[in-house]
């Protein structure tokens, strides 16, 4: 589970987040949805600790994240907006690589790979260098790597960018999978069918501020309207920076 | 250490597979020293043993002034060539290295026995032409002593009259001391060979990892980032500590095909040599590799890294460069002082010298004073929140 709690973070003049709280719970797809800009990747690179809020509060599992970052990143799984590989490593060794960083023994990591072999359908790629992989290939071993070790809480941040149809499905269908496996999944997108699509609560966010945070339905109600894309442009004013 | 380890094997791994960065590892940064300075001192020495030994060919105008010293001239392995139109045009276009004038009045004082005067034209500034003017010199100061000597003897006098005082050379360098001087070039080598072969580890671990957008996934690993940083300096000091080893190798073995002899010095290059080398260079080997690491960590791309890390090369030619133009007594401070202390105790090995274990233990541990230093300013980099943003 993972608690954000009024964070705010400044660069020079510009409040890139502004008191931002939400709740992502087990076993639920938490959608952190918003035009591009308004504060996503800020709003999780602090959640992972890449990045120290100004003001609030990140608590993952109970643990707090200005306490114990390193306690927190352990808990989590992350697939940042930069998701470079080692291209003269194969897909399985830069896997590997995060595997002992979390301090998995071989077995252990031989074993997740497998598992995520499956999972990914990483089959023909996984022994290749990533030299030269396609952007879905290049995707699927970064995801693979932020998982290696299991962890509990999965954020990933735009999952789905630059993928075509066919990897966007396999992505969607993977992260119901995360979350049948009983995980705590939360993802940016602004993209707003796919939020809707897939998630079982929905934090929207503009300009810094969380401006909705509810089920779709309640989103929908909330909105009076029937159709959740509707709903998103109104509460956030404007359809700006945001797809369908 | 598990992390640190794990870091440095996989840094170490990835750049093994680039085929550039193996190249300066282990062929281009060793051999350029050795090569360049097997090829320098041959040039040298054939240089200076071929002028010895050679005619030597001098424009000389006037030659039909004085018969008799053109002889000798002759004789001594001069050739007398045809005299120019614009003898000091000439040598200033260096297109003659010197020129003897005879003057018409040569004769005249000559035979009053009053002081003939012969004029040598040349250009000081010339390094190429001063072994040719000073042995042109000998040749008519030899005249000179052998006429006096001559004129002396005819007035019934002892010619040692002439020789108030004898001075007696008794040169207290050794053969190697004079061998030194022209190896004062080596030290920087070795230091240059540090730095090219850390210098593609330094830029791939830091900012090459940021333009790749793989900096930001690594720290959310629940790894401190000083383990990190720990296992990229290991893995950039192993690969320019490759290079400094197979450099000295290369250099022992370069050595034994140098005509050092000729120049009536020799060198101390062994076992005993290559070991406190490598004992006065390991800590530089860590500090250029935190300072490149530190500079590449400033960079945002991989070409900004590499232009910043070019500049840092300098840095080491600085006190060769100034040490070779101003001769110093050495002092004991100055083996404290990284680089310079290298510098002295390589070149001071090589000459055959004695260097005190406590020299060296003082070289070794303030240049691992500075290199802890400079860690620990690259690691506060390493900590700051826009390390890992690559946009």
């Amino acid at each position: 589970m993972i608690e954000l709690k009024g964070l705010t973070k400044a660069f020079g003049e510009v409040k890139a987040v502004d008191g931002v709280s939400f709740t992502a719970r087990d076993g639920e797809i938490t959608g952190l949805l918003g035009p591009n800009g308004a504060g996503k990747t800020t709003t999780l690179r602090m959640l992972y600790t890449l990045m120290k809020p100004d003001s609030g509060q990140v608590v993952v599992d109970g643990i707090d994240a200005a306490v114990d970052p390193v306690a927190v990143r352990r808990r989590l799984g992350v697939l940042p907006d930069a998701r470079g590989l080692y291209k003269r490593l194969s897909s399985r060794e830069n896997i590997a690589y995060f595997g002992r960083l979390q301090g998995m023994d071989e077995a252990t990591i031989a074993s997740r790979i497998d598992g995520l072999v499956k999972a990914l359908d990483m089959g023909e790629i996984i022994d290749r260098r990533t030299d030269g992989f396609s952007q879905g290939q290049r995707v699927k071993t970064a995801i693979a790597r932020a998982l290696i070790h299991d962890p509990k809480n999965c954020i990933l941040d735009e999952p789905t960018n630059g993928l075509d149809v066919m990897a966007t499905r396999a992505m969607r269908d993977f992260l119901r999978h995360l979350k049948a496996e009983g995980r705590c999944v939360l993802f940016s997108s602004h993209i707003m069918q796919e939020v809707g699509a897939l998630c079982d609560r929905i934090v929207v966010i503009a300009h810094g501020h969380v401006v909705a945070d509810a089920s779709p339905d309640a989103l929908r109600e909330q909105a009076g309207t029937a159709n959740l894309e509707d709903a998103f442009v109104k509460v956030i004013g404007s359809a700006e920076g945001l797809a369908a | 250490m598990k992390t640190i380890l794990t870091v440095f094997l996989k840094e170490v791994r990835e750049n093994i597979r680039d085929r550039r960065t193996v190249m300066n590892t282990l062929l281009t940064g060793p051999l350029m020293a050795p090569l360049i300075f097997v090829l320098l001192i041959n040039g040298i020495v054939s240089r200076e043993l071929e002028k010895a030994e050679k005619p030597l060919p001098v424009p000389v105008i006037g030659a039909a002034n004085a018969p008799n010293l053109v002889d000798a001239l002759r004789q001594s392995g001069i050739i007398v060539k045809d005299p120019l139109p614009d003898p000091e045009r000439a040598v200033r276009d260096q297109e003659a290295d010197l020129v003897l004038r005879i003057p018409d009045t040569y004769a005249e004082a000559w035979s009053k026995g009053e002081p003939a005067q012969v004029e040598l034209i040349f250009d000081e500034s010339q390094r190429d032409a001063q072994g040719s003017v000073s042995r042109l010199r000998r040749i008519l100061d030899g005249y000179g002593q052998r006429t006096s000597t001559l004129r002396v003897v005819a007035r019934g006098l002892s010619p040692t009259i002439l020789r108030p005082l004898v001075v007696a050379d008794r040169d207290q360098s050794t053969a190697q001391a004079r061998g030194g001087m022209m190896f004062s070039m080596l030290p920087y080598f070795f230091i240059l060979g540090a730095f090219i072969g850390g210098m593609a580890l330094a830029i791939d671990t830091t900012a090459g990892e940021r333009e790749r957008q793989s900096l930001e996934p690594l720290f959310a690993n629940p790894v401190a980032r000083s383990r990190i940083l720990l296992g990229k300096l290991g893995a950039t000091s192993a690969f320019a500590l490759t290079t400094l080893l197979l450099s000295i190798i290369a250099f022992s073995f370069a050595g034994q095909f140098m005509p050092t002899e000729k120049l009536g010095m020799t060198l101390s290059i062994g076992p005993h040599f290559a070991l406190l080398t490598l004992l006065a260079m390991l800590p530089l080997v860590f500090l250029i590799a935190s300072l490149q690491t530190l500079a590449a960590a400033f960079a945002k791309t991989f070409r900004e890294a590499q232009t910043y890390l070019s500049l840092l090369m300098f840095v080491p030619a600085v006190p060769t460069m100034l040490m070779s133009l101003f001769p110093f007594k050495v002092e004991t401070w100055m083996y404290a002082v990284p680089l310079v202390g290298q510098q002295i105790t390589i070149t001071r090995l090589m000459r055959g010298e004695n260097v005190a274990a406590s020299e060296v233990a003082l070289c070794f541990a303030c240049t691992s004073l500075a290199a802890l230093l400079v860690y620990l300013v690259t690691a506060r980099i390493y900590r700051s929140e826009r390390l890992a943003i690559s946009t």
